[in-house]
C-alpha cells in the first residue's frame, strides 16, 4: 500500500508522473535563469500530458503535448529571447523576503485547506480500483460531443483564435 | 487510482503556480505560471470526466476550450510585452502602471 493506495502499475505511473510536475514546477519558480525556467516548463506540461493519457484522455493529452509543450514553450523562449535586455540582475529577485513568505504561508494554507476538504469529502465513483478505458475511442466521442452538441461554442472558439492572432499581429506590429 | 490523488496533484500544482504569479516580476515567468494554474484545472477537468459515476467526454472537450483559449491568451499577452518593451525598454511587472502612454 502506498498512501492508501494498493500498488499497481497505474498507481506507481501516476507517482511517477506527479514527481516529474511538482519538481519541474518547483525548479520552474525557484531559477534564476529564465532559459533554464523555460525547459523546465516542458517538464510540467509533458507530465500533464501523461497524466491524461493515464486518465485515458489520449486525444487530450496529445493536443497538450502539440500546443503546450510545443507551441506555447516555443513562443515564451521566443519572448524571452528578443527581451533578454530588460533582464537586469536586481529585477531577477523576487519581491522581498517578507512578503515572499507571506504569499508562501498564504498559499501553504489554502492549499492545505483544499487538500483537506479533498479528503474528507465522500466521493462517489465507479472505478475506485482500476481506470477503465472509455468503451469507444475517445476521438470518436469528442467529435460527437464537438459537432453535434457543443457545436456554437465550437465555433466561438475558432472566432476568438482568430481575432486574438489578428489582434496581437496588430499590437506587436511596429510603429513607424 | 482514486480521484482524491488527481485532484491533489492539481492542488498542489496551482498552488505552485499561484505563488509564482504573485512573487515573480518578469512578465513572462508571471505569464507562465497562469499557465501553470490552467494546467491544473485542465487535470480537474479530465479526471472529473473520467471518475462520473458515469464516465462523460464533456470534461475532455472543456479542456479543449481551455488550452486553445490559454493559447489565445499567451499570444496577446507576448504581443503587449513586445510592444511595451519597444517602448519602455523593460519587462518588469512593476513598471506597468500607466494605461495610456
Amino acid at each position: 500500500m502506498l498512501f492508501g493506495l494498493p500498488i499497481t502499475g497505474e498507481t506507481i505511473a501516476f507517482f511517477v508522473l506527479a514527481l516529474i510536475i511538482i519538481i519541474s514546477a518547483v525548479f520552474m519558480i525557484t531559477m534564476t535563469n529564465v532559459m533554464h525556467m523555460a525547459v523546465s516548463l516542458v517538464g510540467v506540461f509533458l507530465g500533464v500530458a501523461g497524466i491524461f493519457i493515464l486518465l485515458g484522455a489520449d486525444f487530450v493529452g496529445f493536443v497538450q503535448i502539440m500546443v503546450y509543450a510545443g507551441a506555447i514553450t516555443i513562443l515564451m523562449v521566443f519572448a524571452l529571447m528578443l527581451t533578454h535586455r530588460g533582464l537586469s540582475a536586481e529585477m531577477q529577485h523576487e519581491v522581498g523576503a517578507l512578503r515572499s513568505t507571506v504569499t508562501f504561508v498564504v498559499i501553504a494554507v489554502l492549499v492545505g485547506t483544499i487538500l483537506y476538504a479533498i479528503r474528507r469529502t465522500p466521493w462517489t465513483s465507479n472505478n475506485i480500483n482500476a481506470l477503465q478505458p472509455f468503451h469507444q475511442s475517445t476521438v470518436t466521442l469528442l467529435a460527437n460531443a464537438i459537432f453535434q452538441q457543443y457545436t456554437v461554442p465550437f465555433e466561438l472558439v475558432s472566432a476568438v483564435l482568430t481575432v486574438a492572432l489578428v489582434g496581437s499581429a496588430v499590437i506587436a506590429r511596429k510603429e513607424e | 487510482m482514486a480521484l482524491q490523488p488527481f485532484l491533489a496533484l492539481a492542488a498542489i500544482l496551482f498552488g505552485i503556480g499561484l505563488f509564482g504569479a504573485l512573487t515573480k516580476r518578469n512578465l513572462i515567468i508571471v505569464l507562465i505560471s497562469i499557465e501553470m494554474m490552467l494546467n491544473a484545472a485542465n487535470i480537474n477537468l479530465v479526471a472529473f470526466s473520467h471518475f462520473l459515476s458515469k464516465p462523460n467526454i464533456d470534461g475532455q472537450v472543456y479542456a479543449l476550450f481551455t488550452i486553445a483559449i490559454a493559447a489565445a491568451e499567451v499570444a496577446v499577452g507576448l504581443a503587449i510585452l513586445l510592444s511595451f518593451f519597444r517602448h519602455r525598454e523593460t519587462s518588469d511587472v512593476r513598471d506597468m502602471n500607466s494605461m495610456k502612454w
